[in-house]
């Protein structure tokens, strides 16, 4: 149609609106008057005679749409087509689109498409035309004739608004399944829902339709089945129970087309290879499921699946570099099913060969493909042998790919193929591949390293080596985290301290050293110096004079860590003493402008000079071991490469070793689901801390936050549980980036809570989402239901959520509410225990003293009452206690104990089920500071769990 | 200082290029630039001629370039066009930009002086030419003597028979001399001069008639022949000189001009007016290159005689038709001939046709430029005249009212807006016998529109 226009926009655009089947289009038809004005508009010489030409055609075409006589559909065709191309030519078209609608009612396919194809480019969903456009789709779709038909489905599916989907979501389904409907039509419908579907899925709703659609995968047409299969995956993955039945059929059909010979499917037969496209995409649409359950489909499909393997060893049926990539597409879609199913060791095996041939292949591309699939195959337990024979091969692609991301591939398959046997060799390896490593990998290689070398450190000289190595090599990449963990092992590891200071001391001489080595040998001479001081060579003042050598290269956060080592020299090394006050006494420190380190020095030296040495000896003590936690490391390289990439080295023996070094190490069987475990949440919630708060002089401080801040939800929200006992209003958690404020009221066995999240950051949090569980079988005791809330909380915002709660029974677990959501990349989630108690449901009791001690006796069964004596957690005060005895519900009676030191409580428990009555005393005893509580009501739970919860209050 | 100079074809090939610095040599591209962003990447990125960069960003840009002046990676292009030739200056450095848009006309200058008309053939056939002349008017960046008439004693088209060695070296110190402008020992039989004021009238003027912004920005050209080395005097009626006189007690004269004084906002000189002096006396006195060369240029806005008087009159007449009457009103002097005078009225986007009657001249409707465009060959002083058009439209669905340009006009007459009136030139030649009475002068007053719209 405008053949030579590709020129300017872009010939795909075009090829893909042409319908499949177009009738060829008669010479005759051919329109001259658009041909001239093409090759008018390709003379011009200038975009000054373009645009005088275009405007004159304009002005013609419009004193024709004006003129009284009416246009004949060749005429009109001819114009839309010239409007079309001055619209592809960059110019705003304002007028024509009646007329293109007028087209679409025409008889003759050329009219017809030439308006769809003019509405589909240039009519925008809110036109007053969309009523006749879509009546004019409507009639075409009912028409029976296929072209028609399929032009209006291609119309519908290029446009693809919402205002289509909501006109004909109801339609296409039923002609997508009609037993009358030609093929063609069938595929064009299916891909037209598709489209539909991916713009607006609350639209199509397949309701009674899905069961006809999945048995399309049965049709005979094997273009339909290919059409239907991309609306089936598509389908599946958003609710995969109702599409369950497409397994078998996807099996069967499957192991059709594998088991066909080349010459069955003629027509869809591609350089030997039978209809590869379907056979990928049936493959991935398995992978959308588990294993099939039946015993016969799982076994046809194992089947299948090796011949896919077997065919993968014959011979090459021709050289044709089609017939290759066929035929790889289709293996390397069966070997990702496989790792999906990660449950047949036979395969993986043979899969893991497979791939280890394509590793010494000569395309690129496949050893890409191999290296990557491997990559996933090296997590499974059944394959991860196999996966190592390779490892030669693989330390040899990382060496001489010529190709970046080649290199990238094969270093993120030796970090997975690495365990303790082979930890040795890959680290080697990697490190001397650091060396010449491309910068855009660097960082990430070096922190693999360390993880690494400290999850299989067998002997911990090694790991000092490695890092100290890493340091050396690529101090650049090496972030805080890695040589954060370097201090942190060998302060909890007396056997290499030793080592490590001598190593660190030889690795200082070298004339030029990184900032980080520095930092490493500062903090590590100032603990452990003493260890080496023996040895005349490195003798405590060789000691300072080196680390002061490379003090004016430094910047200030490494200036305040060497302070920090010389002051712990004095401690360490009394004979230093008078150099080092020298050297803090200097101008340059004392009077320094950097505030921290004009603090620490003078500090520091008023220590030394003031201090008796059994002073400084406390002060400037070595520090205590860290607490033993998961590697910060791992967390980063995670936050790096975001939950998509699993470092997947964590197999069992990860497990024990990891266990052993790292103490956090046990991240369970499960470890290869992208979800993170808990405490590395933790840590990440940490981790904008430590970067939030530069004050680059606490870094010795650093490392202890770094490790204090451990597992901060669970600790600081039991704390926040109790308080909420004796009240209902206050802020229940707060982190550095959420605050949560609680609002709560009740009355009898109902309750409301308002929840209020504050986001304290300026950063948006992304899919805010939470979620109330119930340990244990607190359901049936108590209902929240939770309404959802809106998934972005804007910087500084704050968002409501209000909870109903109703008590059906009585209960001692807390529900708890779990909060996720993405804080700059990472998935930050937040357990916390609602503050809901049984106590919160008491309706207060007035009684006078005679009713009370009467129930009181009619309670006397010993499983109805609970005591505790408790020691005062707070002070006696006679005004708080009251209080905090209203605030619990009860109602406080005056009068009734003969002993007027002592309170007495009554109050009815309010459930859906039953009324508890409860009454409560509490002794105090000033001189003991003690206490004694004693509860009694009518159920045995019900009185035990609210002596738990007051003795903590008082 | 300019770095480099290159002439480019509409389709943005480079038909001349002189690159005089070697810091503009290579330009890195935008596009590169961006890729390149990241320190990490490797060391080699793609880096592209500025030649290029100035066709990419600029000739071929998808939005239109209007600034002349662009700035691609720390690089500025000053360009001028001319019909479809580009003309682009480049530089790395903070130079000043109208010496550099100086300089560029005044290469067009020099070049259609040599060739007549730039175009992309005249060029491609006188490139020798072309480089010669840039390695004469520019040196490392640097302009220097540009006079046509000058640079014509040394750089000929036709080639050039063996000169003396004498002839050479009076090239050279006359080149270099005092008096760069001009050569000794000129001589013609009859001195003649001729003079010409030419000014073009700037207006916008509202519906109403009331006038928004008008100036005139005029130029004085002179052709001499003249023998020797002639020291010449202009005069003009320019208000200082004129009050200046008329304070010393002669109000004759000033009476004698009558009003007609006119205030000069500013102007330029060619460089042969001794500047010292025009500060000091304000008056205008000059040894004249030979031939033909601007003496000044000037910009008023006071006092502007408006050769012409548009009053627009629109109609909408529904959604479908708009009714247009456009009446012109000469106002000069009856006896005066205003000549080539157009017209253009334009149309809505969505005209589908066009009826017009006019009384005089002819009207077309040009669908190719959206307006009427009205011609008249001659019209007298005091005169009026008169066109109305009906012009029909298509309903679109766009509800964008139609933004009602400007009609501009077009036209020529026989004085000068501004006022001016040369009140004498005299030459001076001490050394030949020639005086002042025996030289023939030629004076002419053209005024021309410049950008003369009224809005409707």
């Amino acid at each position: 149609l405008f053949s030579g226009a590709a020129r300017r926009v872009g010939a795909s655009r075009r090829k893909r609106r042409n319908p499949a089947k177009m009738p060829a289009v008669s010479k005759g038809d051919g329109m001259r008057g658009l041909a001239v004005f093409i090759s008018d508009i390709r003379n011009c010489k200038s975009k000054e005679a373009e645009i005088k030409r275009i405007n004159k055609e304009l002005a013609n075409i419009r004193s024709k749409f004006k003129g009284d006589k009416a246009l004949d559909g060749y005429s009109k065709k001819k114009y839309v087509c010239k409007l079309l191309f001055i619209f592809l030519l960059g110019h705003d078209i304002d007028f024509g689109h009646m007329e293109a609608v007028n087209l679409l009612s025409s008889n003759k396919y050329t009219e017809k498409q030439i308006g769809y194809l003019f509405i589909s480019v240039l009519v925008n969903s809110n036109s007053e035309l969309i009523r006749l456009i879509n009546n004019a789709i409507k009639n075409d779709l009912s028409s029976r004739n296929p072209t028609f038909m399929c032009l209006a489905l291609h119309c519908i599916a290029n446009v693809g608004s919402r205002e289509m989907a909501e006109a004909f979501a109801g339609e296409i389904p039923r002609i997508l399944v009609a037993g009358d409907t030609m093929d063609s039509v069938k595929q064009s419908a299916a891909l037209c829902l598709l489209r539909l579907y991916k713009a607006s899925p609350d639209l199509v709703l397949m309701g009674e339709w899905t069961s006809r659609v999945v048995h399309l995968l049965n049709d005979q047409h094997m273009g339909v089945v290919t059409a239907a299969i991309s609306l089936i995956t598509c389908l599946s993955q958003k609710n995969p129970d109702e599409f369950k039945t497409c397994v078998s059929l996807a099996v069967s059909r499957l192991s059709r087309i594998v088991s066909s010979a080349s010459t069955d499917l003629q027509d869809y037969t591609y350089y030997f290879v039978p209809a590869p496209w379907l056979s990928c995409k049936l493959l991935r649409l398995l992978q959308c499921y588990p294993p099939p359950e039946d015993g016969a489909v799982k076994g046809r499909l194992v089947e299948c699946l090796e011949t896919i393997l077997n065919k993968a060893q014959e011979p090459p049926k021709s050289k044709k570099v089609q017939h290759s990539n066929a035929k790889n597409a289709i293996l390397f879609e069966a070997i990702s099913l496989i790792i999906h199913y990660d449950s047949e060791p036979n395969l993986l095996v043979r899969a893991c060969n497979q791939l280890g041939q394509f590793l010494q292949h000569r395309e690129t591309n496949l050893r890409y493909l191999a290296l990557e699939s491997m990559c996933t195959l090296a997590s499974s337990e059944f394959s991860h042998e196999a996966v190592k024979t390779h490892i030669e091969t693989v330390i040899n692609a990382l060496k001489t790919e010529r190709d970046v991301s080649v290199r990238q591939r094969a270093a993120d398959l030796l970090y997975a193929m690495c365990d303790r046997s082979n930890a040795k060799q890959i680290v080697a390896e990697m490190l001397s591949y650091l060396e010449t490593a491309d910068y855009s990998i660097r960082e990430e290689m070096v922190l693999k390293v360390a993880i690494l070398a400290e999850k299989y450190a067998v002997d911990y000289s090694w790991y000092v080596d490695t890092i100290l190595n890493l340091i050396r090599i690529a101090g650049d990449y090496v972030s805080e985290e890695v040589w954060y963990r370097v201090i942190q092992i060998v302060i909890n590891r007396d056997d290499v301290q030793g080592y490590a200071a001598k190593t660190v001391f030889e690795a200082l001489q070298a004339p030029a050293c990184h900032e980080n080595m520095v930092k490493v040998g500062g903090y590590i001479l100032g603990e452990f110096g003493n260890l080496i001081a023996g040895d005349p060579r490195s003798s405590p003042l060789v000691q300072f004079n080196l680390l002061h050598s490379k003090f004016h290269l430094c910047s200030v956060p490494t200036r305040a860590l060497l302070l920090s080592a010389y002051i712990k020299f004095i401690n360490l090394f009394p004979e230093t003493k008078a150099t080092i006050q020298e050297v803090l006494r200097s101008d340059s420190q004392i009077r320094n402008s950097d505030v921290e380190l004009q603090q620490r020095a003078v500090e520091y030296l008023k220590l030394s000079s003031i201090a008796s040495t059994d002073v400084l000896a406390t002060v400037l003590e070595e520090m205590p071991p860290f607490p033993e936690r998961e590697s910060s490391i791992l967390a980063k390289l995670k936050k790096k490469k975001g939950p998509g990439v699993v470092p997947v080295s964590e197999l069992e023996d990860g497990k024990r070793e990891g266990g052993e070094l790292n103490g956090g190490g046990d991240r369970g069987p499960d470890s290869s689901t992208p979800s993170p475990s808990a405490d590395l949440l933790g840590l990440r919630s940490a981790a904008p801390v430590s970067a939030a708060a530069p004050s680059a002089g606490s870094l010795l401080v650093d490392v202890f936050s770094e490790s204090g801040a451990g597992g901060p939800a669970a600790a600081v929200n039991d704390d926040g549980f109790l308080r909420f006992v004796c009240k209902n209003n206050g802020v229940l958690f707060e982190n550095q980036l959420l605050q949560i404020g609680i609002k709560s009221e009740y009355r009898q066995n109902l309750g409301r809570m308002y929840l209020f999240y504050g986001n304290k950051t300026s950063v948006q949090f992304a899919s805010f989402s939470t979620t109330v569980s119930y340990p244990g079988e607190l359901q049936s005791h108590i209902l929240t239901p939770l309404p959802p809330v809106e998934p972005l909380v804007e910087g500084g915002a704050q968002v409501q959520q209000v909870l109903n709660i109703e008590c059906i029974t009585d209960f001692s677990e807390a529900p708890q509410l779990n909060i996720k959501f993405r804080y700059g990349g990472a998935l930050q989630n937040i357990t916390l225990k609602l503050p809901v108690t049984i106590n919160k449901f008491f309706q207060p009791t007035e009684m006078a003293a005679t009713d009370f001690f009467q129930r009181w006796k009619q309670l006397s069964q010993p499983q109805q009452e609970a005591q505790k004596i408790f020691k005062a957690n707070h002070g006696m005060d006679t005004e708080v206690l009251k209080a905090k005895l209203l605030g619990l519900g009860t109602a406080l009676l005056e009068n009734v104990d003969p002993n007027p030191e002592n309170y007495v409580c009554a109050g009815v428990v309010q459930t859906k089920s039953q009324q508890v009555g409860v009454l409560l005393r509490l002794e105090p005893n000033a001189q003991a500071q003690m206490y004694r509580l004693t509860l009694r009501s009518s159920k045995d739970t019900v009185s035990k769990r609210l002596c738990d919860l007051l003795a903590e209050q008082f | 200082m300019i770095g480099g100079l290159f002439i480019y074809n509409h389709k943005g090939e480079v038909l001349i290029s002189r690159v005089y610095r070697d810091d503009i040599g290579y330009v890195q591209w935008e596009g590169s630039i961006r890729s390149s962003s990241s320190y990490l990447s490797p060391p080699s990125p793609p880096r592209r001629n500025a030649v290029d960069a100035f066709r990419v960003n600029v000739i071929h840009a998808r939005q239109q370039v209007r600034s002349p002046v662009t700035n691609i990676a720390r690089t500025s292009f000053f360009h001028v066009k001319r019909s479809n030739i580009w003309l682009a200056a480049v530089t790395k450095q903070n130079v000043n930009a109208a010496m550099v848009f100086e300089f560029l006309y005044k290469m067009c200058d020099v070049m259609s002086a040599y060739f007549g008309k730039i175009s992309e053939e005249n060029i491609k056939n006188n490139f020798v030419l072309i480089y010669e002349l840039l390695d004469e008017i520019l040196d490392f960046g640097y302009p220097q003597n540009s006079e046509t008439g000058a640079l014509k004693t040394f750089i000929t088209q036709q080639g050039i028979k063996g000169q003396t060695k004498e002839e050479q070296s009076q090239i050279t110190s006359q080149v270099t001399g005092q008096i760069g402008w001009r050569r000794e020992g000129i001589k013609y039989r009859r001195n003649e001069l001729f003079l010409d004021v030419l000014e073009s009238v700037n207006l916008l003027m509202s519906p109403q008639g009331q006038v928004l912004s008008a100036h005139v920005s005029g130029r004085v050209v002179m052709k001499s022949y003249l023998s020797g080395m002639p020291e010449c005097k202009f005069g003009m009626n320019d208000k200082i000189v004129i009050d200046k006189a008329g304070k010393g007690g002669t109000t004759d004269e000033a009476v004698k001009s009558g009003k007609q004084s006119i205030a000069i906002d500013d102007c330029t000189f060619h460089q042969c007016v001794r500047l010292s002096k025009f500060d000091s006396e304000r008056s205008i006195s000059f040894i004249p290159p030979d031939g033909e060369y601007e003496l000044m240029r000037y910009r008023t806005t006071k006092d502007i005689i408006l050769p012409f008087r548009v009053i627009p009159l629109v109609r909408e007449v529904g959604r479908t038709k708009l009714e247009v009457k456009v009446v012109i009103k000469s106002n000069f002097k009856p006896s005066l001939l205003a000549q080539k005078i157009e017209v253009r009225i334009p149309t809505p986007l969505n005209t589908s046709g066009v009826q017009v009657i006019c009384m005089k001249g002819k009207a077309k409707y040009k669908a190719s430029e959206n307006a009427i465009v009205w011609k008249i060959k001659r019209m007298a002083g005091m005169k009026e005249s008169q066109i109305s058009a009906e012009i029909e439209l298509l309903p679109t669905n766009d509800k964008k009212k139609w933004a009602r340009p400007p009609i501009s006009m077009n036209f020529e007459v026989p004085f000068a807006p501004s006022g001016l009136k040369v009140r004498y030139l005299k030459v001076f030649e001490s050394k030949l016998n020639y005086s002042d009475h025996d030289v023939i002068k030629w004076v002419r007053y053209i005024g021309r529109s410049g950008i003369y719209e009224t809005r409707c």
